[in-house]
């Protein structure tokens, strides 16, 4: 039995070993087996009671929405649960029992909430209860202070959440933002929100015959780039997301300027412009739009150019140099030209994984032209996988931060909404209602 | 001219008749009645003529030709006037008067004499344009709407099909005019795509039918200066339903007043 326990450990760290090379297409991490976290429903004491359901309920969300770690069953827990670290060895709770069928965890997040100074107050704490002794067993252990309302519950459960995650290299999505267009005013417009839907806000405010849409954000989260159609032509608008304020961007003459992305040093604007006459190609500007030079040079429509986040060295695009939309790839000096998808239906919206290996687009292929499900692909190796199976059109797949989470536009309930997703395809949120909202970027 | 010789002719002979001719001319044996009427009822008389007699259309634009039809009953001679004179019993006749004519269809027979009329309306054509053009009392935008058509286009396609050909030809004519009427005029060539294709790509495709709509009718001789194109991609249709219908009227380039 010890052979066979020792033998298998070693196939799983080979295992471990091989797929730490590079994320999984499946679900944009390193892979590796999925630790199991018991998450105990915590409590208040006094008025700080009042806003726990709250806590517990974010908690779960975050630890279960990052897809890092697998929650065991809250029915399986032991009766007594510990609060404190000096609750195990006493009251019949021993850290054993967290270990063992049926819970069969590897951690337990514990402890409690009281009220210091009209403020949240949380003691919480990570235990790996695989260790026999619960003195050695302490993973976090840290007091997490918020205002004493349901507001400052989330916060506190979000910052909690964080620094667990934050032990299995996974980064929290708690404080990152998605920028979108919304036309809930009755005009599109770039609107913000948080990762989890919470403070929806428009970013622009332009009314009138205006349709402000194709946001992107720098990788140094300082700058905000879109288009904008008027009755005049197509235009790349720039912003601080700093000030809220306009930057200059100066427009090549051009019937079409549009689709535009930042290189990762945030120096450089890559967008389709019509330029010189003739189709919309891929242009490469300063961020000002000064020094204007052409990647691409082909009677087909190109858009949608993304430069790899990690390496700055090289471009997805949509090009429909071979008839239809399809995915390409390029250097970022518009060399070396090749098509990732296979030339079947129409193939758009291409997005980087931060990481740089992986990106999402939207693919029609099996369906019917329109009908966009969202794909994954490792560019290297052209794998691809299929993330949705026809619910509505989806369309405009980013990455979040945290490479594991992808945020989209999908039209399965009716009106397009946006909706976030793992990376695998499971665990599908819905994140906005009110209007028709698109066009989701995730960022830091 | 040649009235006022005829004129002048009748003149002459009524001088004649008037002084007196020497000479006596037999006056014209006149039939007696008994000749005609029948002596006695052993047959029925002969019935009039019935005539039918139309013109169609009945009314017609100068330099446009109308055809008259007729059928007569009972009758031995058959005659149209003004301009057409002895006719069959029944048939149809190709007539281009250039003014309002009544035409008059007299028939004899045995049973007597018979007449019909048919009027024809000649309404005046339209002034010539170019002579006496409209007052532009339309916007431009009103004349835009009411004069071009949209040209339509394949799916994923910028080329310019066999129908927007067509349609593109016919536009050009009416937007020299237009032009012409309306000096100062900018118009728009906008490019629009269905709901389908992606919404970044179609900005571009939306370009490219707004260009090659332009280039077309730059060819056809329309002032390139005057045309702009702009692209909408598939951000403003005219229709929102999920069938081929809706959709092919979307992928247009369509005609607006610019600034």
């Amino acid at each position: 039995m010890r052979v066979l326990f020792i033998l298998f450990a070693a196939l799983a760290a080979a295992l471990f070993m091989m797929a730490a090379q590079q994320p999984d297409i499946r679900t944009g991490i390193r892979g590796g087996e999925i630790p199991v976290i018991a998450i105990a429903d915590m409590r208040g004491s006094g008025e700080a009671q009042t806003h726990m359901s709250v806590f517990n309920r974010t908690l779960f969300d975050e630890i279960e929405g990052s897809g890092a770690l697998k929650i065991a069953p809250k029915s399986m827990y032991p009766l007594s649960v510990p609060q404190q670290p000096r609750d195990f060895g006493s009251r019949g709770i021993a850290i054993g029992d967290w270990a063992k069928p049926p819970v069969s965890a590897h951690y337990l997040a514990f402890g409690y909430s009281a009220v210091q100074d009209g403020r949240l107050v949380l003691f919480g704490y990570l235990f790996d209860v695989r260790q026999p002794d619960a003195a050695n067993a302490q993973v976090v252990g840290k007091l997490y202070f918020g205002d004493l309302n349901a507001e400052g519950a989330r916060k506190v459960a979000q910052e909690f959440a964080a620094d667990i995650l934050a032990r299995f290299g996974s980064k929290s999505l708690a404080g990152s933002k998605i920028y979108f267009v919304s036309d809930r005013s009755g005009t599109k417009e770039i609107w913000s929100m948080d990762y989890d839907g919470q403070n929806q806000q428009p970013v622009t405010r332009f009314g009138g015959q205006t349709i402000s849409f194709m946001p992107a954000i720098s990788k140094d989260n300082t700058r905000l780039a879109f288009t904008q159609l008027s009755q005049r032509n197509p235009a790349i608008l720039l912003w601080s997301l700093e000030t809220g304020r306009r930057l200059p961007f100066v427009n090549p003459q051009a019937s079409v300027n549009a689709s535009p992305d930042f290189t990762p040093d945030s120096k450089n604007i890559v967008f389709s412009s019509s330029s010189g006459g003739g189709f919309a190609n891929i242009f490469i500007a300063g961020i000002d739009g000064s020094g204007l030079r052409p990647l691409t040079r082909v009677r087909a429509v190109e858009t949608e150019p993304k430069v790899n986040p990690q390496t700055g060295t090289e471009i997805v695009m949509t090009s429909g140099r071979g008839g239809t939309p399809q995915i390409y790839r390029m250097t970022i000096d518009g060399a070396d030209i090749e098509r990732l998808t296979s030339g079947e239906g129409d193939a758009v919206n291409p997005s980087w994984h931060p990481g740089g290996q992986l990106i999402a687009f939207c693919w029609t292929r099996g369906f019917e032209p329109g009908n966009y499900n969202i794909f994954t692909m490792d560019v290297a190796k052209r794998e691809y996988l299929q993330l949705t199976h026809g619910a509505g059109r989806n369309e405009n797949p980013t990455w979040a931060p945290d490479g594991r989470h992808i945020v989209f536009s999908s039209t399965r309930g009716g009106s397009a909404q946006i909706y976030s997703m793992l990376a695998d395809g499971t665990q599908i949120k819905k994140l906005t209602g009110l209007g028709r909202n698109t066009m989701p970027v995730w960022t830091k | 001219m040649t009235k006022r010789y005829a004129t002048a002719l009748t003149l002459t002979l009524a001088l004649f008749a008037v002084a007196g001719c020497k000479k006596k001319v037999p006056a014209p044996a006149i039939p007696k009645p008994a000749d005609t009427k029948p002596v006695t009822q052993t047959a029925p008389p002969p019935p009039k003529p019935a005539i039918t007699f139309s013109a169609e259309p009945s009314t017609i634009e100068r330099g446009q030709c109308a055809t008259l039809r007729w059928d007569v009953a009972n009758a031995t001679q058959v005659a149209i006037n003004p301009g057409v004179g002895n006719v069959a019993a029944n048939g149809t006749q190709r007539v281009c008067p250039t003014s309002s004519t009544t035409y008059t269809l007299s028939a004899t027979g045995p049973g007597g004499a018979e007449t019909a009329t048919a009027s024809l309306n000649v309404a005046p054509p339209p002034p010539a344009p170019v002579k006496d053009p409209p007052k532009p009392k339309l916007t431009l935008s009103e004349v835009l709407s009411s004069q071009l058509q949209d040209a339509l286009f394949d799916y994923d396609k910028s080329e310019v099909r066999e129908d927007a050909r067509n349609v593109l030809t016919r536009n050009s004519e009416a937007l020299k005019q237009i032009f012409r009427d309306y000096p100062d005029a900018v118009v728009n060539v906008e490019g629009h795509c269905d709901e389908r294709g992606s919404a970044e790509y179609n900005l571009g495709l939306g370009d490219r039918r707004a260009t090659a709509s332009k280039e077309f009718l730059t060819q056809l001789g329309v002032a390139e200066d005057k045309l702009k194109t702009v692209s909408f991609g598939k951000e403003r249709p005219v229709c929102t339903d999920a069938n081929e219908g809706c959709y092919q009227r979307n992928r247009r380039a369509h005609f607006s007043a610019g600034q």
